[in-house]
């Protein structure tokens, strides 16, 4: 048993990270810290794409006559692409928020909310 | 008419034959409709393009009726919606007949609406007589649609195309039975009568008016008491109850609207569809065997008594009329429920007498209202000196909806009533007497009382007529003698009627 | 002369033809940062429409060498799937690409006139950009093969609709553009797990190849874990109840030509995504069986008809009231796809096409009288029956769709989904439905009741009708939502035929 766990204990941390940013967007009111929180969701993905991918005894994969068994690389370069995705999704994020200060003055949800509740 | 040289008369009126007619009587009235928006302009014209218009519809009907009389059953296919399930048109004797009352009634309410609208002063011309055509149009469709869709999109026409007319006053009072009545209408057909149609076409595969039914041999018992109530309460405009309130709310409307359609177009296309349903989705045969056909038989007597004995209590005569109307539609819900020949073709005639019958009625209500500015039956006593022609029409037709010789009405509930004999069923007999003596008790004391002296008045004193506007007042005079005329044409209309439910010599 | 550049423009078009499919994506692609160089917002504009026709014209010969050569597979730079990455065009993925293009070029020429309405002028160009992006990722996702690239389009045009969004005027939204980022990364980042979990079972990502894998493992955990999260994933980015927060103050608040690109074509991109996942990705498997997928999105959708229908009779502002039909129309799709017969996807084919015309022709509507007389509640809609009559027309056409009276392409999904409820053997499904068009009625009437039964607030100035480039799109869609009801069968051939080919392919992917 303790030994199936320690043997996904990637899996056990891409769990724990993911929860923790879910936590976040979830609870938080500001809207700064939803952002990281969305950020530390998303890269408890990397990691899990990232960490599925060595395979015992694998070598990097470089072609070469004296390695036969390769880890697989695609994954890495998925992450690759989602990394560029997910920096542009935080950055328009945080662009949002400096907008959201000058309009509203705050950057907290609920006063936000309540702001809003006042227009038409 | 139908005796005597058909083909003479399609020479002398150059009349069309009857599958061109067919879509032609719907688009007529819409071009109508917009002839009477472009013209708004110039008020004499427009309502010379509303006679013009219902004049060439007459004259479109009439190859129709005479082809049909002679056996025929044209049709006539526009476009095909989905395989197998057109928007088409096919004249049966039913909606020959229904399409003809409707239109030879429209010919009357446009001078009686034009008399009344121009008496009383009314705005928005344009948009009521407008919205009148597009009706017609709507009617038209209906009685000569060739399947159940095509009957329902008109069907919805009807409901939505009436809705400006009924709030025509542009009150809130006015709005709210507007929303009562759109509300109640669109309700009970999209929520019941659409599920029941798409119901048939997935278990019959068709949705064709045939004779005989297209639904037997594919449905369960249970299926078809679903189903049948899904139609008798999803036809909202027949006003069975507890669907009625409608129609007590759409009498805010102007009288000629009242008139032709909460009297004629309207509540027929409602009972009219009912009878269609029974006669050519169910056959006689399936709805006689059902446990839910009696049922709502018994509902729509229940409907008949309680609308007659609202109708007593009510002093606003247009109210009483609407109510007169629930009652007198329940009979034609109950004829078809009980699923017999004579039932049929009772409700079918019925459809015709009390249409006459009951638009004189709205039409005199509609006259005292623009010469006396009387709305209450109490008030109105002794003013039938004073509008003789108007009163003696009134005393006519309520004879006919009564049911007593020598007017139309006579004939319409002798066959009813035969039909409930037959099933034997006595209550259902006793109901339709019981009915009969009610009409009695709350239609004939307003004629009478219209000729009693009013109260502190001398019997010399005020003696003179004064009659509401000719336009007005000839058109219901000509529709009052006309339930005359039916009491003696009863049998050719009977035999034009018969195909659709040929008495059965040899049933069990 | 003119003979002469006609052929070798033939010839050019021949030789392009095999390359459509990727031409399809890389054309507004690369338009996209072609139009943040012009900067000139007329020229935006222009170059915009150029684009986006030519985008559509594109779709259209896809679609019609679909329909004669069969489904088209395209092998990206040369990468033979399963390796590289595949873009795959068979006949609802082609459907929904001339619809997405379609309305993208119908909007168009109505966008000028709106777009320097309600958005500052100095952005305009930044607008188009984004619209070209946000219409590349939509497409990319309709047209691709590769689950993981599909994540890649749905970002595109997730993060470019996010800034659509965000240049309303309102100060809403703002925050609308930054409530719908958060969740909409969540949806995708969820689609990316589930897909995460798939590549760690096969070792592939092509959906095709995935089909094949999966009904050898459909009974692990994993992999039912990986559809339950690709299932939330899809569902918050088509705004499935309720998972719908984002959307109505989303369409709300954004500039109307964002608010109809969007609603018309974002939200049935992901239905169609939902289709492929449960009908090809998941079809070889009995998942419908054994893990009651069905009967819970049949419940939501159900659910989401009537409730966002209800909520939608409150509202005061016109754009909110349609969001919120947008929303429960969005359960007559997935209650459709979720029945699991013929009749029932055929529906939600149906209404994925008919739903982004009606509801982009109610935008448009809506977009005319806030240019004119700068509508935004419902009150402001008084009177404008007679001062413009032609938008109220096509307003009036459009929410008789929304209810599905007959003669109105709503009657035609409607009537679908009723004969797969029945199908189905429930017919309290069917009162269900019909119950929703009703309160459909309801909240389309007070739209109507505004427009032509109110008289115009005194003091109003004279509200003239909208301009010819608004007005020719408008009654373009709503002209289709007539015509395509009275013959139905043209889109309905194409529905079913597509609706069985998935079926069929579901079938036969079942391991015995």
């Amino acid at each position: 048993m303790s030994y199936a766990v320690f043997s996904s204990f990637n899996y056990w941390m891409v769990i724990v990270l993911m929860m923790t940013g879910f936590f976040i967007v979830i609870a938080q009111g500001n809207m700064v810290k939803k952002v990281f929180g969305l950020n530390i969701f998303q890269v408890s993905v990397f990691l899990f794409y990232i960490s599925m991918s060595p395979i015992e005894g694998g070598t990097p994969p470089i072609l070469d006559e004296r390695f036969e068994l390769y880890s697989n690389p695609l994954p890495h370069v998925l992450i690759l692409t989602a990394i560029v995705v997910g920096v542009a999704g935080m950055a328009l994020g945080l662009a949002l928020v400096v907008r959201i200060k000058a309009a509203y003055g705050t950057i907290e949800e609920d006063e936000i909310e309540r702001l809003e509740e006042e227009m038409p | 008419m139908i005796g005597f040289g058909a083909s003479e008369l399609t020479e002398a009126l150059a009349l069309l034959s009857a599958w061109q007619a067919l879509p032609l009587t719907v688009l007529v009235p819409a071009l109508g409709a917009l002839l009477i928006l472009l013209t708004g302009r110039w008020p004499n014209l427009r309502d010379s393009i509303t006679i013009a218009t219902s004049l060439t519809l007459l004259w479109l009907v009439l190859p129709i009726l005479i082809d049909v009389a002679q056996g025929g059953r044209p049709g006539n296919r526009l476009v095909e919606i989905f395989p197998g399930l057109p928007l088409a048109f096919k004249a049966e004797p039913l909606g020959a007949t229904f399409a003809a009352v409707a239109s030879i009634l429209w010919l009357a309410t446009s001078f009686y609406g034009i008399g009344y609208m121009r008496g009383h002063h009314e705005e928005n011309q344009t948009r009521f007589f407008a919205c009148f055509a597009v009706a017609i149009a709507a009617t038209m469709g209906i009685a000569l649609s060739a399947n159940m869709m095509t009957l329902f999109i008109f069907y919805e026409v009807l409901s939505v195309s009436t809705y400006p007319l009924v709030t025509h006053s542009g009150t809130d009072e006015a709005k709210r039975a507007g929303r009562v009545y759109l509300g109640i209408l669109l309700g009970t057909s999209i929520g019941l009568q659409l599920v029941a149609i798409a119901w048939t076409w997935t278990v019959a595969g068709t949705l064709d008016f045939e004779a005989g039914g297209i639904l037997a041999g594919h449905v369960s018992e249970v299926t078809v008491a679903v189903l049948l109530a899904l139609y008798i309460f999803g036809i909202g405009k027949a006003a069975i109850m507890p669907f009625h309130r409608w129609l007590p709310s759409a009498m805010v409307a102007p009288t000629p609207v009242s008139a032709l359609l909460h009297a004629v177009a309207v509540v027929k296309a409602g009972v009219f569809t009912v009878v269609k349903v029974v006669v050519y989705i169910f056959g006689l045969d399936l709805v006689a065997s059902s446990t839910m056909g009696l049922a709502l038989a018994y509902l729509a007597a229940a409907s008949i008594l309680i609308a007659s004995l609202v109708a007593m209590t009510k002093d606003n005569l247009k109210a009483r009329l609407a109510y007169s109307t629930v009652s007198q539609l329940s009979y034609i819900t109950l004829g078809a429920m009980l699923a017999t020949s004579a039932g049929v073709l009772g409700g079918g005639l019925h459809i015709v007498m009390h249409a006459f019958g009951k638009i004189t009625l709205f039409f005199c209500a509609g006259a005292i209202m623009v010469a006396a500015h009387k709305t209450e039956i109490s008030d109105m006593r002794g003013l039938g000196r004073r509008m003789p022609f108007t009163f003696v029409a009134f005393f006519v037709a309520a004879i006919s909806i009564i049911g007593l010789p020598p007017m139309g009405g006579a004939w319409s509930k002798w066959l009813l009533a035969l039909a409930a004999a037959e099933r034997e069923h006595v209550l259902l007999l006793a109901t339709y007497m019981i009915s009969s003596l009610l009409n009695i008790a709350y239609l004939v004391p307003i004629a009478v009382r219209g000729f009693m002296p009013a109260a502190g008045e001398g019997m010399g004193e005020g003696w003179r007529i004064r009659e509401a506007p000719m336009f007005c007042v000839v058109p219901l005079c000509l529709t009052a003698l006309a339930t005359l005329v039916l009491f003696f044409a009863a049998d050719p209309l009977l035999a034009f009627l018969e195909p659709i439910a040929p008495p059965t010599p040899e049933a069990p | 002369m003119i003979a002469v550049y006609w052929q070798t423009a033939m010839a050019w078009l021949t030789q392009l033809e095999p390359h459509f499919a990727p031409l399809q994506v890389a054309i507004p692609l690369i338009a996209a940062p072609i139009c943040v160089l012009i900067r000139q917002r007329r020229i935006a504009w222009f170059f915009t429409l150029v684009v986006t026709w030519v985008t559509f014209a594109i779709a259209v010969a896809l679609l019609v060498q679909v329909r004669s050569s069969g489904d088209i597979s395209y092998a990206i730079g040369g990468w033979e799937p399963p390796w590289g990455i595949e873009y795959k065009v068979d006949l609802l993925s082609a459907l929904v690409l001339v619809i997405v293009a379609g309305i993208a070029a119908a909007v168009m020429p109505f966008a000028r006139v709106s777009v320097e309405r309600e958005v500052p002028n100095p952005r305009i160009y930044l607008f188009y950009t984004m619209y070209l992006l946000s219409l590349a990722g939509l497409l990319g996702i309709t047209i691709t093969g590769d689950a993981f690239n599909l994540f890649v389009f749905l970002e595109i045009s997730s993060l470019s609709s996010y800034v659509l969004i965000s240049l309303g005027r309102d100060t809403r939204a703002l925050t609308a553009a930054f409530r719908y980022l958060i969740l909409g990364t969540l949806g995708a980042t969820f689609y990316v797990i589930g897909v995460g979990m798939l590549y760690m079972m096969t070792g592939t990502l092509n959906i095709a190849d995935l089909a094949t894998r999966l009904p050898a493992l459909q009974n692990l955990r994993v992999v039912e874990a990986a559809l339950a999260f690709l299932l939330v994933g899809v569902g918050l980015k088509l705004a499935l109840f309720p998972l719908h927060t984002w959307l109505p103050n989303a369409y709300a608040f954004a500039p109307t030509v964002a608010t109809i690109f969007i609603a018309a074509t974002a939200t049935k991109v992901s239905v169609y995504v939902m289709i492929r996942l449960l009908y090809t990705l998941f079809g070889g498997t009995d998942f419908f069986a054994t893990t009651g997928v069905d009967e819970a999105l049949v419940g939501l959708g159900m659910v989401g008809m009537i409730a966002a229908a209800l909520i939608a009779i409150f509202q005061r502002n016109v754009k909110r009231l349609l969001a919120y039909s947008s929303v429960s129309q969005i359960g007559y799709m997935v209650l459709g796809l979720a029945l699991g017969n013929v009749a029932g996807l055929t529906a939600a084919i149906l209404h994925i096409v008919y739903h982004a015309l009606m509801k982009a022709a109610l935008f448009m509507a809506v977009g005319c009288a806030t240019t004119q007389a700068r509508v935004v509640q419902i009150e402001d809609l008084a009177g404008l029956g007679r001062q413009m009559p032609v938008t109220m027309a096509s307003m009036v056409v459009g929410i008789l769709s929304l209810i599905g009276v007959p003669l109105t392409v709503g009657f035609v999904s409607k009537w679908y989904l009723l004969q797969a409820a029945f199908v189905a053997g429930d017919w309290a499904i069917a009162l269900v439905i019909v119950a929703s068009g009703l309160i459909a009625a309801v909240y389309g009437w007070r739209v109507i009741e505004a427009a032509y039964f109110t008289d115009a607030p005194e003091g109003r100035a004279e509200v003239a009708e909208a301009p010819l480039s608004m007005l020719v799109p408008l009654w373009l869609l709503t002209g289709l939502c007539v015509l395509l009801a009275l013959n139905a069968e043209w889109t309905m051939t194409l529905a079913e035929e597509a609706a069985r080919a998935l079926m069929n392919g579901a079938a036969a992917g079942v391991v015995p």
